[in-house]
Order: C-alpha cells, then structure tokens, then sequence
C-alpha cells in the first residue's frame, strides 16, 4: 500500500495564506473589553467608518499561521545554512547573542518619546556605540539616524551640501553641483547624489582597476566639483592606493570625499577612512557589524565625519551633559541628552533617532570582538577572500592582477566561449549547495562574480567552494548543457522575470488564478 | 574570537598555501604610513557573561519601559501574538538576505507578496511596494512620487502631521525643487478642513494630510480627495496608527491616490524609535513611478508558481541616478513580523483591537475631560489618540504624574508647539486597562 501522504522533499508545497483562508477561523484572542461602551456612531460618524469588513483578509488559525511560515521558511537559503558569499552584501554570522539583547524588555519596550531622564539606558547605548565608530573610523562626529545605507549615503551628501553653501555662500555653492563617482560603484551613489541636487559626473577605472587620477584632476579642474563619492577598498575589492593623492586633489579643487563604507569590514583595526584624508562615511550596521539582513533589511547606515562637517549631521545629536550641567534622575553618574540646537543641520532624516534595535546588536557585536577580535575579524576575512582568489585563478579569468582584499572579483570569459555565462554559473553553483555569489557587479567587469566569503567561513568549507566552483568550471567545458538548466535541485526552476516584469502580477486577488495554485499543488 | 572558524594553524597553513608570509602582507597595498601603528582604543573583548549584565545594567535606566503609559504620537503599544516573534526568529528568515536568487529564497519572496496584499486590503489602494523604512520616509518618498507623477512641484501638507514627518520631507525634498507649503488646520475641530487648503492651484502636485492626525483627529478624506482632484493634484494620504485601518474607512474608498503609513502597530517593538516598517500603497497605473522594491508573481518553464524581485528597471542598480528612489535594503524582517501579524489577526482580530482602543480612549477622554480644569480642545472625532487640555504647563505635569505616580501620561505638545503649553496628547490602546487610565485620572486630579 503506497502512503499518498507523505512526500519526499523536506518543503513541502504551501499555497498562498489567501488560498488557505476558511471564514470563520481565529488566530487571535483579546480580554473582553473592560471599560463602558460607547454607542460606536457616537465616536466615529458612519461615513468615516470602515465598510468592507477587510474583506479578502485571511481567517487562519494560529495553526495555520506556523506552519505557514514554517514551510515556506524550508524555501529560503540563510547564512545559518551555508557559505553566502554575495560580495558587497557582506553576510557574516549573526550572533545569537546580539538578538537576546535587542530582546531585553527595557530596550525592546521603550518609547521613543519617553522623558529623557526615563531613557537614560537607552541614549547611553546610542552614545557608547557613537564613541565606537568614531574611533574606527577615526571621525569624530556621529549620527546614527540613517535607516539604510543608501540612507546613509544621501544624509553624508547632503551634509556636503551645507557645508559648501555655508562656506561659500548660496549664490556661489549653485557652481557647485558635480559629483563625481567612479564607474565601479554601487547604483546607490548616483542615486543619492540625484537626490540631493547634484549632477554625476563618473569617473574611468584604470586597467588596474583603481580610480583614474588623470580623469579625475580632469573632472576636478572645471571648478563645479562639490564632491567624491569613492568606495574603498573599491567593488572589486582593491585598496585604493592613492587614496591620499585623491582626497588632496578634490580639496584643492574645493570639494569634499565621501567614502562609500560598504567594504569597512576590509579596514576595521587596519585602518581608519579619518586618517585617509576623508571628510564624511557611511558605515553598514548589517554589513561590518554582522545585524541581521532580514531577507532585506532592516539595515542602519550611521553617518561618520569631520569635526569641521559636525554642524551639519542630522537633528537631534545624543550627547553627553558636560561637567557642570545638571544631571535629572538617574541612576548611571553619566546623564545623556537630546540635542536639537544644531542650526546648520541638514535636518531630520527620520522619526525618531534610528533603527535602534539594529544599533544594540552592533554595540554587542563591537563589545564581544573587543580591540583584538574587531582587527582578528579583518584578517580572517581579507585571508578568505585571498585564498578563494588562489583558489579559482587556474580556472576562471581574473580580470585584475591587484592583490585583493576582503572579496574577489573573475568574470565568466573563459565559460562563455562554451555559451555558459555568469548567472549559469551561479545557478548550477545553488545545486553544490552555496548561495551564489553577486553576479553583473560591478558593472564595468563584463560578466563578473564578486565574491566575498567573510570572516564567518572555515578553512574546510572554503575548499569545498572551490572544489565547486572548479568541478563547474569543467562541467562547462565538458557538459555545457547541465549548467545551463541548473538550477536541478531546488522546488522551482528558474523563473520567467521578464514575463513577470511585462504584465506585473504584484498582489494576490480572488477567483480566476484557480488554474495556477492547482499548478504548484502537483 | 568564538565566532571566527579557522584555527591559528589553520590560518598559517592557508598564508603557506597562497605563498604570504604573514598576515601583516595581506595588507601592503595599503600604504604604510595609513596603517594603525596600535590597537583601537575599544574595550578588550567581553565575555557573554558579561556583556549580558552589562546590557541589562544599562537596561535599568529605561524607567519609561516598566510604566504604565499612554504615549503614542507615531509609535504605539499593541499585543503581539507571541508567534510573531518565534517566526521571525527562525534563522530561514533573519539571516536571509535580499532575494536576489529566487530559486532559494521563495520564503521571503511569498512573505513579501503577502505582505504587499494585505497592505492593499488595508489601505484600499491597488499595488504596494515591499516596505520602506518607517512611515516619516515613506511620506517623504510620496511626496518625490506626487512631483514625478505630476510633473509639478508645489506640495501642500496640512500642519496637522506629525511634526517629525513633516521635518523629514522638509530635508527630503529641500534640494529637488519642490515647494512644500503648510496648510493650517481648524483650532477648533483640530482637522484639516478642505475650504482652508490655502495655496492650493493648478500648479499643486499633492494635498498631504495625516488621518487619524498627529491630534488623533480623523480628516474627512473624501472631501480632501475631491478638492485635490479638483485641480488635478494627487492626495496623498498618511497614517502614524495602522491599526485605525479596522474601523476608518480606508483611504483608497476615500480617493487617495498615494497611502503610506506607519506600520509598527502590527507587532513591532516600540524598540526606542526602530526598526519600524513604512507602507506604501498606491494606484495600478502609478507602477512604474513606485519607490522601493516591488515582489511579482512569475512562472517557471514547468508552469510553476513563484514569486521575484521585479520591475527592477525602476531601481538605482539600472537607471542608477535616474531611478525612482535610492532605495535598495529596505524593511524586509519587519515587514515580515507584519504580515504575520495581521494574518494572525485576521479580520475580525484587527477590527476587535481597533474597537478595543477606540472605546477604551473614548472612555478616557470622557473621564479626563470630567476632571476640574481639563478640557478636550478638538471637536472632530477620534480614533485612539487625543488632545488634552490641562490648568497648567503640561511638560511640569507630566513629569510629576511619571516621577511621583509611575505613569507616562503622554506627550507634551510644547515639545513640538512651544503655543501648546497646557496641551497633551493621550493615546490609549488594548493594552491599557480600565484600571490604568482609572489611575491616569485619579492621579492628574490629585496631582494639579
């Protein structure tokens, strides 16, 4: 007798929750209402009052609810799982340790509008983390309002901004309106520089892959240069070694540096972006300081600079009351307050002070590693990335000779002759079992794979990437064909993305999609 | 380091087999002089033990988090089904990361899908994105919507909003040639009133107004929508209490062309301010002008259901500064806490919660207001939030009824409004008992 119910795969097939809804179900219970009622169009007029019972909503038990969430997790590749080595994302260990902190009822329940006397605890974690980063980044002044490090990017543009329009004065700041951004970097920078007014003006890579100091003394001679935005160690993970010879040109021609911080990881305990000569840094919380992505986000992109640039950051700063203040209620000898007397500031970039439950993690992770751990964590990972790289050289193209640092950069030539390309590779990687690596970046490396295994990879698992990655390099060449159908092993294929972007299906809605949820019940 | 793999051999015999001599060489195309000649001047490392007793130490000065408390204004106290947190804690979900292959992340592509639906229910509105970082920014992102949509670039917002939202669009929009003029509201009503959108012409991209308000005064949508229309200028509607979305009627039924609200109502931690989710909803015909990452439905070659980033052709990682918005990581774990939340509300736990809090401060808005030399300044009606009006300064009361009665009895609005002194604003929820706001009463009337 066969068992019809069981299946072999460890996922099972799930529907959509919509699909699942029966009327009449409750996941929930509340206590009965305990105070008098009123009469409910005598509190809100009917034409105000809600009229379609939300309809469409699911009715699931708490039942439903778990296994719901518990099957389709089955789905999803995590770091938890394996080797994520999606170079400039940046997925390292998520410590436990760091959740059970952010869980702590007096963080966890606190109001963001509760008295500063009352939230002591809470500004005191803000300031201590703000302490942390200036030191490694060797700049002074902190905001950590950004939510994001796109976030973060445009609050350091912005600041540039009103550093140059108080410097020289409105009328003359309005010449200045050209970023520069070299052509390897993330989509992000121009991005944020559009948003706060300015004009991209890119910059050309060397053959080596370094920012091109002739194109840029070019670009900077026209006089309207208001900034750089440079990633460093650049996207394709090179140390830009002029780096000081490329902050002394943009401030002789009266701009300011930006630096990308997505690759600290490279730097933290080697080196500090201050004593580079750059006046203002965003750092990733969820990159260097390993917060949780989420399956995309949330993030935090505290912003980093110059005393001189100091003014400007967002409103309100945290700081400490100074000797002779008086302190109000509480327990600690420290007492921390909101600032908000900051004219020059750019303004406010969010509600409230930031993703506060992502700064507690980095402050954890920060006090875990200590001075020694923090540098032992950027040697483990530039030793990482330097040995994939030794690894792969004798079976992918290398388009840079360059030492790398903390991720590597091949391209798929030598696999294209056999018509197998990047996103091939990385699909037939998935069936070896590792996360691919991030393909099509940088944009001006044709066919590219960065990779960027972190410090949170051991020595055995390396050599198993690299014995995948080879065993495909000559699967390639000997059966093309397997590649290009991979992935073989996961619940889907791959999907039709250009179908889905021509007629976008963004939501579910009722009734005439039976044919499809019958399709996935097979 | 515990969380670092390789062994000190380990790391000798991989600088042997790529031919560096030490570690200090993987660093030598950094010049010598940027190098750190010493250690950073961090603490040395702490155990778990300690780190553990150092956290909970600073934990203790968060008095406000142990209170009985009727603050709100843009974050709100609301029981969490347990499961939410149990399900978000599974390591599938947090140390996933963005979806980029969606062969092996269909779990948080499915989640997001949801995620945009219920939101479409909620708001009423057609299509939403997969989340953007709180509701201020998610404001601030319509707002740059409205200008793009319309090709116009004066922006009318009602002065009733959050003032901190309206603070964010302000840094938001000050370098992108839009205009953003403020509306007043009625000092009487304490609502937006559609005859008083001064400024507003032919030239308007969008009418921005919050409902319930920052007073907790709920707008008269329709009326908003139509004038807007009027002129051809988009409204724009936005919600700080999410959970208003079980008893108003929805934004999208009133005519709002763009929705974004707070989300944090639907299980999420107040966590001192963050991580929040923002929502962001709006009409079919607007997708392609939709900040932030977008889940679609798409098949495989067997006719196989799945679901993948899509539209991308929007993003900064194509149009690059030509894109919609900077937007890449946005809010996707909290965005999933949401979506577990609202469906294991339901529909009928979201209306029984909305119902709960609005009963529970109309009752104490009735008992406040019975309190000699209280008063209730707004005549429009409301949802879970309100004004009060009290004999004397608020700020000095407030602080006395926390630090003599252990009660955060809200928020003082000279913090925002230096011609409010006397007022406050109250927010009660499910969470607080009849016996709390019966304690909020007997207090402030023993107290002033």
């Amino acid at each position: 007798m066969s068992i019809t119910k069981v299946t072999s795969h460890i996922s099972p097939n799930e529907q959509l929750i919509f699909e699942r809804s029966q009327p009449g179900r409750a996941g929930f219970s509340l206590p009965p209402l305990d105070v008098d009622e009123t009469p409910l169009e005598e509190m809100i007029p009917r034409e105000l009052q809600r009229d379609d019972a939300l309809a469409g909503m699911p009715e699931v038990t708490e039942v439903d609810v778990i296994r719901h969430f518990t099957r389709i997790s089955t789905w999803n590749y995590s770091i938890d799982l394996g080797m994520y080595p999606l170079g400039s994302c940046t997925m390292k260990y998520n410590s436990r340790l760091n959740e059970k902190v952010a869980r702590i009822a007096g963080f966890a329940n606190l109001h963001p509008l509760a008295a500063e006397a009352e939230a002591q605890g809470a500004l005191e974690v803000i300031y201590e983390l703000q302490q942390h980063l200036a030191e490694i980044t060797g700049l002074p002044g902190i905001s950590l309002q950004p939510a994001a490090g796109a976030h973060g990017e445009m609050t350091g543009i912005m600041i540039i901004r009103a550093f140059i329009d108080a410097r020289d004065g409105k009328e003359k700041s309005a010449q200045r309106r050209t970023m520069l951004i070299p052509d390897s970097a993330h989509g992000t920078n121009p991005a944020s520089a559009h948003l706060s007014g300015f004009t991209v003006k890119t910059i050309k890579s060397t053959a080596e892959g370094l920012t091109d100091l002739d194109h840029l003394r070019e670009l900077c001679a026209h006089g309207e240069v208001a900034g750089l935005m440079l990633t460093n160690p650049n996207t394709l993970g090179l140390f830009e070694k002029n780096i000081q010879q490329i902050c002394d040109i943009v401030h002789d021609a009266g701009g300011l540096v930006y630096m990308d911080g997505a690759n600290m990881n490279a730097l933290v305990g080697v080196a500090r972006p201050g004593d580079m000569g750059v006046d203002v840094i965003h750092l990733n919380l969820h990159k260097t300081f390993s917060t949780p992505h989420g399956g995309g986000g949330p993030g935090s992109g505290p912003c980093c600079c110059t005393k001189e640039l100091e003014p400007f950051l967002p409103v309100p700063r945290i700081v400490q009351l100074s000797n002779g203040e008086v302190s109000t209620g509480s327990g600690s000898d420290r007492v921390f307050k909101l600032d908000f007397n900051y004219p020059q500031s750019i303004g406010r970039v969010k509600a409230f002070y930031g993703n506060y439950g992502m700064m507690l993690r980095a402050l954890a992770y920060i006090l875990t590693h200590g001075r020694d751990g923090l540098r032992e964590a950027t040697e483990a990972a530039v030793l990482n990335a330097r040995y994939i790289a030794h690894g792969l050289v004798s079976d992918y193209e290398k388009p840079f000779d360059g030492a790398p640092m903390h991720e590597v950069v091949f391209t798929d030539k030598r696999q294209a002759r056999k018509g197998v390309h990047t996103l091939d590779i990385a699909k037939r990687l998935i069936d070896y079992g590792f996360h691919p690596m991030t393909i099509y970046f940088p944009l001006i490396v044709s066919g590219a794979m960065l990779i960027e295994p972190t410090e949170s990879v051991g020595h055995q698992e390396l050599d198993q990437f690299i014995e995948a990655m080879r065993s495909i390099a000559k699967e390639a060449l000997e059966d093309p064909e397997l590649v290009l159908n991979a992935p073989h092993s996961t619940r889907i294929g791959r999907l039709d993305e250009a179908a889905a972007a021509r007629k976008p299906v963004l939501r579910w809605k009722p009734a005439p999609a039976e044919s499809h949820a019958t399709a996935t019940q097979s | 380091m515990r969380y670092i793999p390789n062994s000190p051999d380990e790391r000798a015999e991989m600088l042997r087999q790529i031919g560096v001599a030490s570690i200090e060489n993987l660093f030598d195309s950094i010049p010598e002089e940027l190098r750190l000649r010493g250690p950073l001047a961090v603490p040395a490392a702490l155990s778990e033990l300690e780190l553990l007793k150092k956290f909970d130490a600073m934990a203790v000065h968060n008095e406000a988090a142990r209170r009985i408390s009727f603050l709100g204004g843009g974050a709100y106290s609301h029981y969490s089904p347990t499961i939410v947190d149990h399900l978000i804690s599974r390591s599938e979900f947090f140390t996933a990361y963005t979806p980029y292959q969606p062969e092996i992340s269909q779990g948080t592509l499915q989640a997001i899908f949801e995620f945009q639906t219920l939101v479409c229910q909620l708001t009423g509105m057609d299509i939403a994105n997969a989340s953007m970082y709180d509701g201020s920014t998610a404001m601030a992102e319509a707002v740059l919507m409205a200008e793009r949509v319309t090709r116009r670039s004066k922006v009318i917002a009602s002065s009733a909003i959050h003032p901190e939202y309206l603070q964010v669009a302000h840094t938001y929009v000050q370098h992108a040639g839009i205009e953003l003029q403020h509306s007043p509201y009625s000092t009487e009503t304490g609502a937006t009133s559609a005859d008083s959108l001064t400024g507003l012409d032919d030239k308007t991209a969008a009418v921005v107004v919050q409902s319930p308000n920052f007073f907790g005064c709920v707008e008269d949508l329709q009326a908003l929508a139509d004038k807007a229309h009027a002129v051809g200028a988009l409204l724009i509607v936005v919600v700080t209490e999410a959970i208003s979305f079980g008893l108003l009627k929805s934004p999208g039924a009133c005519g709002a062309d763009i929705v974004v609200a707070e989300g944090q109502s639907f299980g999420v931690p107040l966590s001192f301010g963050g991580p929040y989710v923002g929502l962001f909803a709006t009409r079919d015909k607007y997708a392609r002008q939709i900040p932030g990452r977008l889940v679609g439905e798409a098949f495989d070659a067997k006719g196989r259901r799945g679901y993948v980033l899509t539209l991308a052709t929007r993003e900064q990682h194509i149009r690059r500064e030509k894109a919609t918005s900077n937007i890449c990581t946005n809010e996707g774990l909290i965005a999933l806490a949401a979506t577990i939340y609202l469906e294991t509300m339901g529909p009928r736990g979201i209306e029984e919660v909305a119902q709960q809090c609005a009963q529970k401060a109309h009752y104490a808005a009735r008992k406040l207001a019975e309190i000699e030399g209280f008063s209730l300044p707004f005549s429009a009606p409301f949802f879970d939030e309100f004004v009060v009006s009290g004999p004397g300064e608020a700020a000095t009361l407030l602080a006395k009824l926390a630090s003599e009665r252990g009660i955060d009895g809200g928020i003082a609005l000279s913090r925002y409004d230096p011609r409010r002194p006397n007022d406050f604003l109250v927010c009660v929820t499910e969470t607080n008992t009849r016996k709390d706001i019966d304690a909020l009463v007997s207090s402030l009337r023993e107290l002033v």
